[in-house]
């Protein structure tokens, strides 16, 4: 554990030693802020909860993560730095957490930066602050879900651009699993038990379910093997692509 | 000791390593030759854990490096090629991650810290951002990292690539300085180096090796090798020398260069010629410049044998 404490201090150094971090926190703060007063209409609805908040949140991590982590790996691998790292006695998964861990803390940051609008709805009314714990608790495990899966994209090539595409696009379908837009693509050849199964991986129905202030065992579940999921395959992808 | 048995590295359209086995004992630095796509990087890869042989086995100090990758890490320090950074970390923080990746700890790290930094001269650039600092310094500070933990055995892929002749300088002081007490390897494309620091030289072409000697034993395989080299005074000398030269019974061969006024002699097999070349010389009247005997020249030998 010690050498995943190290690799997530150096990582986390670096997001503010480059304008990267405060881009990133100001973007996102800037745009769930926008969101939710315009688009979400906080105000107009006349009720003191976070609804409009939260419910924008996969959208904005849709993009906004995938280009947090487009560079986890494939800029190791660009840079060569891959070549010291994996020759100093560390364990391909040590490396994987640390790094994972780094962006998880950081994002963790940026919407633990949005507090005032939770003092804000106090202030403004009574809220549900349990369905509020909730829902923020139900944030971060998507984030970490949207982590887990740009950190194995950027581990399958050394391009951060391709690493951002396919970390959107696979972002995108896990979200939407449960709906026609992804659903459809395999209703017809598909035998009914695989699309059920496609159906119950959606990141947005166990998001939703969270947000609404029922914190379910099996939701908190699901976000966790998805995240064991894909650290695991990214272990693996490292382990097998780092010299290519 | 590092020892590699029938190392191979196959990819599915080429085998970058093939067949390569040796020892290296304490003591020796040993220079790793070849044309570009040899397998250079590749078997230094494979000695430092980084790429996975596909067949053969390596251990550095008796750690397998596929059976126990960590302890045989532990014992390697590795520079690799273009010593790669995090260009955003200053100096002194990626020393002291190293550092720390290494186990050491207290009053040992801050001693080691404190070592690397003096023995490479980083003192002035530890506030730094890496991705600023010249190459000099870049290589310096990929210096410091490999020897760290002062591991029993280093691996240098091309140490003092683009460096200015300073800094060749430099570099070349560190290696023989630890020479004595560690396993060194390095490749190099540059000849003269081999013969300024290295004990022992394998020459790798296609994946396998050609070669495996001292530079002294590499050197005097050059048809060069005891051959006697004369510069002339006066250019119109030069027939009269080279047709005397050519008569001498040793004599196999004699290279003129126009534009020096120079001849080379070259002896048959095992002869030594100078004293008749010397003796020559005063029948003849030549005015002599210059007159010595070659050693014989790396960079045909090395041509020779990679071709």
């Amino acid at each position: 554990m010690r050498n995943v404490a190290l690799i997530l201090r150096r990582e986390l150094a670096s997001y503010f030693a480059t304008p990267l971090a405060y881009v990133f926190i100001i973007i996102f703060l800037v745009l769930a802020n926008a969101f939710t007063f315009y688009i979400g209409a906080f105000y107009q609805r006349g009720q003191a909860d976070l609804r409009p908040f939260f419910m924008f949140h996969p959208w904005l991590y849709l993009f906004l993560i995938p280009a947090l982590t487009m560079k986890l790996w494939a800029e190791e691998r660009k840079s060569g730095s891959i070549e010291l790292l994996m020759t100093l006695p560390v364990k391909v998964w040590e490396a994987v957490l640390g790094k994972y861990l780094a962006a998880w803390l950081f994002t963790g940051l940026a919407l633990a930066l949005t507090f005032p609008i939770w003092i804000t709805v106090n202030y403004l009314g009574s809220p549900d602050n349990g369905v509020i714990f909730a829902s923020y608790l139900g944030s971060l495990l998507l984030a970490g879900g949207f982590l887990a899966i740009g950190s194995c994209m950027s581990a399958l090539t050394r391009n951060q651009v391709v690493a951002f595409i396919l970390g959107v696009f696979a972002c995108f379908v896990l979200l939407l699993a449960g709906y026609p837009m992804v659903l459809d693509a395999f209703r017809g050849w598909a035998p009914q038990t695989l699309i059920e199964a496609i159906a119950s991986l959606s990141l947005l129905t166990h998001f939703q379910s969270i947000t609404r202030g029922v914190l379910e065992l099996r939701d908190v579940l699901y976000f966790v093997m998805l995240i064991g999921f894909f650290l695991f395959t990214t272990t693996v992808a490292v382990d097998l692509r780092k010299a290519d | 000791m590092i020892k590699t048995e029938h190392l191979c590295k196959r990819y599915p359209a080429v085998t970058a390593v093939e067949d390569v086995s040796f020892e290296v004992r304490p003591g020796e630095v040993l220079g790793f030759l070849g044309p570009n796509g040899a397998g250079k990087t590749t078997t230094m890869r494979m000695l430092a854990g980084f790429v996975t042989p596909t067949s053969g086995r390596a251990r550095i100090c008796g750690h397998d490096v596929e059976d126990a990758p960590l302890a045989a890490r532990q014992s390697v320090g590795y520079l690799p090629e273009g010593a790669p950074c995090y260009g955003e970390m200053r100096v002194s923080a990626f020393l002291a991650f190293i550092a720390e990746l290494r186990r050491l700890e207290g009053a040992r790290k801050r001693a080691r810290l404190d070592y690397v930094i003096e023995r490479l001269q980083l003192a002035s650039v530890l506030e730094r951002q890496i991705e600023t600092l010249s190459k000099g310094f870049r290589r310096r500070v990929g210096l410091a990292q490999a020897i760290m933990h002062d591991p029993p055995v280093l691996i240098l892929d091309e140490p003092t690539d683009g460096l200015d002749p300073n800094q060749k300088y430099e570099v070349r002081t560190l290696i023989e300085e630890m020479a004595h007490e560690k396993i060194i390897v390095i490749s190099t494309h540059i000849l003269e180096e081999v013969a300024a620091v290295c004990t022992r030289a394998i020459i790798i072409a296609r994946g396998r090796i050609v070669a495996d000697d001292t530079p002294l034993q590499l050197t005097s395989r050059s048809r060069y090798h005891n051959a006697v080299s004369l510069q002339l005074a006066r250019a119109e000398q030069l027939e009269t020398a080279r047709a005397a030269l050519a008569g001498l019974a040793q004599v196999e061969q004699v290279e003129v260069t126009e534009r020096e006024a120079r001849l080379t002699a070259l002896p048959r097999a095992g002869a030594m010629i100078l004293q008749e070349v010397a003796t020559l010389a005063v029948q003849q009247g030549l005015q002599l410049k210059e007159l010595h005997l070659e050693s014989g020249r790396l960079d045909e030998v090395f041509r020779t044998i990679t071709a």
